[in-house]
């Protein structure tokens, strides 16, 4: 049954040969709060599957229902409707400590009145391990997130970026099928974020567990994931490896909210396959990629990155657009330009070559292998 | 020899401003604190001086005391004197009177615990905006004096009270229990007279839980008794030992309901103090037994306060 919901593979990021295990699979769930009128939806007939030993990351703004979906997994908030299986079983509506699941919080959570090793082991002696087992393990998470030294610390004792790695030990210590993060990085700075961006990816491979990562902060996401899903108003726009969510955004919100993008309005003349006639602003044709093959001809909007961008001289054959440069951003490796056409639309340009003066008339390349038609 | 080194860097002249900021700032505590120490210097330490004083003294025919020293006062804590030879031999009636007090406060305690508890948690989970009509609810009972509510247990508990006639009219019972006049009836008054003083320091302890803490040990295998018992009992441990302080101190000296609820047949300590400087005419005995109750409280709360001291000193 869960299958047939999810059987078209098409815009999930994996092709037929890719398929491993599922370990996570979310059939149709729908979250709503409150009851009657003031109900609340905050998740809409989500469907997801996450396989075995993948890192997935849930990617959105605040109140998109990214944690939320994250919760439901866990077992902290139990679907209005819907089926989460985990490793083919269903799930959905056992309480968090009879699921196989274990979660890093944001706010760490580590228990204040226990030191590192005691919150480190407090998985394992719920689960009535062997004293023998609980030692080995615990030592060798302290190991694995190289916290020996400060085993018998008081957790308030830690700083943040040392709290962290405890509160992933002791997700991790229990061996669960997944390890849910909440947006654990959010709370260091950014050296030190960055930092634990690898620790997180080495930390993945040297266990094989299956990591499903909440964050809004779309270059995490695109750092650190196997595959990624953007989420926005309860719903899953998108769901891809980086590469193809960040060069095939299937969705205007999908294109704007990750990296920085050209977002212009064109016409689309003839579609044939997976590709379009389009004519932009000032005349020039070229063909796009479509993003979903129901995008009819008329009036769209096209999108494309600034880094895919080339300025070229106005009266070059290469120019697709032709404008005025209105601005110059210089950020060190190189500038924004930004061009403003005709019609009155602004396009960004990243550059590391020379730049004209200001209101100098410019042309811009856009090549059309990176232009995609989005729907809205 | 070297010249003596003038130190006048900038980190040693910060840290003489620091302390000098330092000294000034206690001076100002201190000067906060005067006029409580005033007001207990003069309501608390002189009467206790007193006290002290009349343990020592010998009692007067008339109640008062007579100005001659004597320790007599201590001596009949635990001794009975022949009244005939004036030979001194061991008794325990007073020790009995303060170990049934303590039993009573102890058990008047844990129940105050166990009811207290879960109401903290309750209002503790509660939306913030609520917690405050559940707290106002809590303190309700002050606003009408402790012996007119003692009076009204003693209504509804005694055999003509509600709980008998409705449980007669319903045919649970035959005959009217016998509540009034029983330790038991003692037991129920202290837990309704103190279980606000438990509340009110638990769910001081249990606002301040990060909830996450919870759904963490839930998270990590723990079931509801697990993180009742590792997660939440622990992080209210200041609370239930204020909670516990706050009820067993004045439920070890109530003197109100074991009067008027255990109709003074089995005395507790406060009965039995009031009863010297009233029909015994034995003011020097009472002070002692008082001064006896005192200490003994006092030196409980010590050997506490260090142990909490060396754990905190974990804390960090």
């Amino acid at each position: 049954m869960a299958d047939a919901a999810l059987s078209p593979m098409k815009g999930t990021g994996l092709d037929e040969a890719e398929q491993g295990r599922d370990m996570v699979l979310v059939d149709r769930v729908t979250k709503e709060f409150g009851r009657g009128e003031q109900a609340v939806t905050a998740l809409d007939a989500v469907s997801v599957r996450i396989l075995e030993n993948e890192f997935f990351t849930l990617l959105g703004p605040s109140g998109c229902g990214k944690t939320t979906l994250l919760r439901l997994i866990a077992g902290f908030e139990l679907p209005t409707r819907g089926q989460i299986l985990l490793d083919g079983q269903e799930i959905g509506h056992l309480p968090p400590y009879k699921r196989p699941v274990n979660t890093v919080f944001q706010s760490y959570a580590l228990f204040p009145h226990m030191t590192v090793s005691q919150n480190i082991r407090f998985g394992l002696e719920m689960l009535r391990k062997p004293d023998a087992e609980i030692e080995q393990t615990t030592r060798a998470m302290l190991s694995l997130v190289r916290m020996e030294a400060l085993a018998n610390r008081r957790t308030d004792q830690l700083s943040g970026g040392q709290q962290q790695r405890v509160a992933l030990a002791r997700a991790l210590a229990p061996r669960p099928k997944v390890l849910l993060l909440d947006e654990p990085l959010s709370a260091l700075d950014l050296k030190l974020r960055k930092d634990m961006q690898i620790e997180l990816k080495r930390l993945q491979n040297e266990t094989g567990i299956t990591f499903v990562f909440v964050t809004h902060d779309q270059e995490e996401a695109l750092t650190m994931s196997d595959r990624v899903a953007v989420m926005q108003a309860g719903n899953i726009l998108q769901i891809g490896a980086p590469k193809e969510i960040y060069n095939r955004p299937a969705k205007r919100f999908v294109a704007d909210f990750i990296g920085d993008i050209n977002i212009i309005d064109a016409t689309l003349g003839n579609v044939t396959g997976a590709k379009g006639q389009v004519t932009l602003p000032g005349g020039a044709s070229l063909t796009a990629y479509l993003s979903d093959s129901s995008i009819s001809q008329g009036a769209v909007s096209i999108a494309f990155r600034p880094e895919n961008l080339r300025l070229v001289a106005p009266d070059d054959a290469a120019a697709s657009v032709i404008g005025q440069i209105e601005n110059v951003v210089y950020f060190g490796s190189g500038s924004n330009v930004h061009v403003r056409l005709e019609n009155g639309t602004t396009v960004v340009v990243r550059t590391s070559d020379s730049i004209g003066a200001l209101d100098a008339r410019t042309g811009v390349e856009i090549p059309e292998e990176h232009v995609q038609v989005l729907v809205d | 020899m070297l010249a003596p080194v003038q130190d006048t860097s900038n980190e040693t002249r910060l840290a003489r401003a620091r302390r000098l900021r330092d000294v000034e700032e206690r001076r100002t505590r201190r000067f906060l604190l005067a006029p409580a120490l005033l007001v207990i210097g003069i309501f608390g330490l002189f009467p206790l001086t007193i006290s002290m004083l009349y343990s020592i003294l010998t009692p007067g025919t008339y109640g008062g005391v007579t100005w001659k020293l004597s320790g007599e006062a201590y001596l009949q804590f635990l001794f009975e004197r022949d009244i005939f030879d004036g030979s001194l031999s061991l008794s325990s009636t007073y020790l009995q009177i303060y170990g049934r007090s303590i039993g009573l406060a102890l058990v008047a305690t844990i129940g105050a615990l166990i009811l207290g508890f879960p109401t903290a948690y309750f209002i503790a989970s509660k939306p913030r905006e609520q917690r405050n009509i559940w707290l106002f609810l809590i303190t309700l009972p002050f606003w009408t004096n402790l012996l007119i509510r003692t009076y009204a247990i003693l209504l509804i508990i005694r055999d003509e009270g509600i709980i008998n006639l409705g449980l007669m009219s319903v045919g649970v019972i035959e005959t009217p229990l016998n509540i009034l006049y029983t330790d038991g009836a003692v037991f129920i008054g202290l837990i309704y007279s103190y279980l606000p003083f438990m509340v009110l320091p638990l769910y001081a302890s249990l606002e301040k839980l990060d909830f996450k803490l919870v759904e963490a040990a839930y998270d990590l295998y723990a079931n509801r008794f697990q993180v009742l018992r590792r997660i939440i009992i622990p992080m209210a441990k200041p609370g239930i030992v204020a909670g516990c302080i706050l009820v067993f101190i004045p439920g070890l000296g109530a003197y109100i309901t074991p009067e008027l609820l255990g109709g003074g047949k089995k005395l507790m300590i406060g009965n039995m103090i009031a009863l010297q400087f009233g029909s015994s005419r034995n003011w020097p005995f009472g002070s002692a037994a008082a001064l006896i109750l005192m200490v003994v409280v006092m030196a409980a709360l010590l050997i506490y306060v260090r142990n909490a001291g060396k754990q905190g000193a974990h804390h960090g």
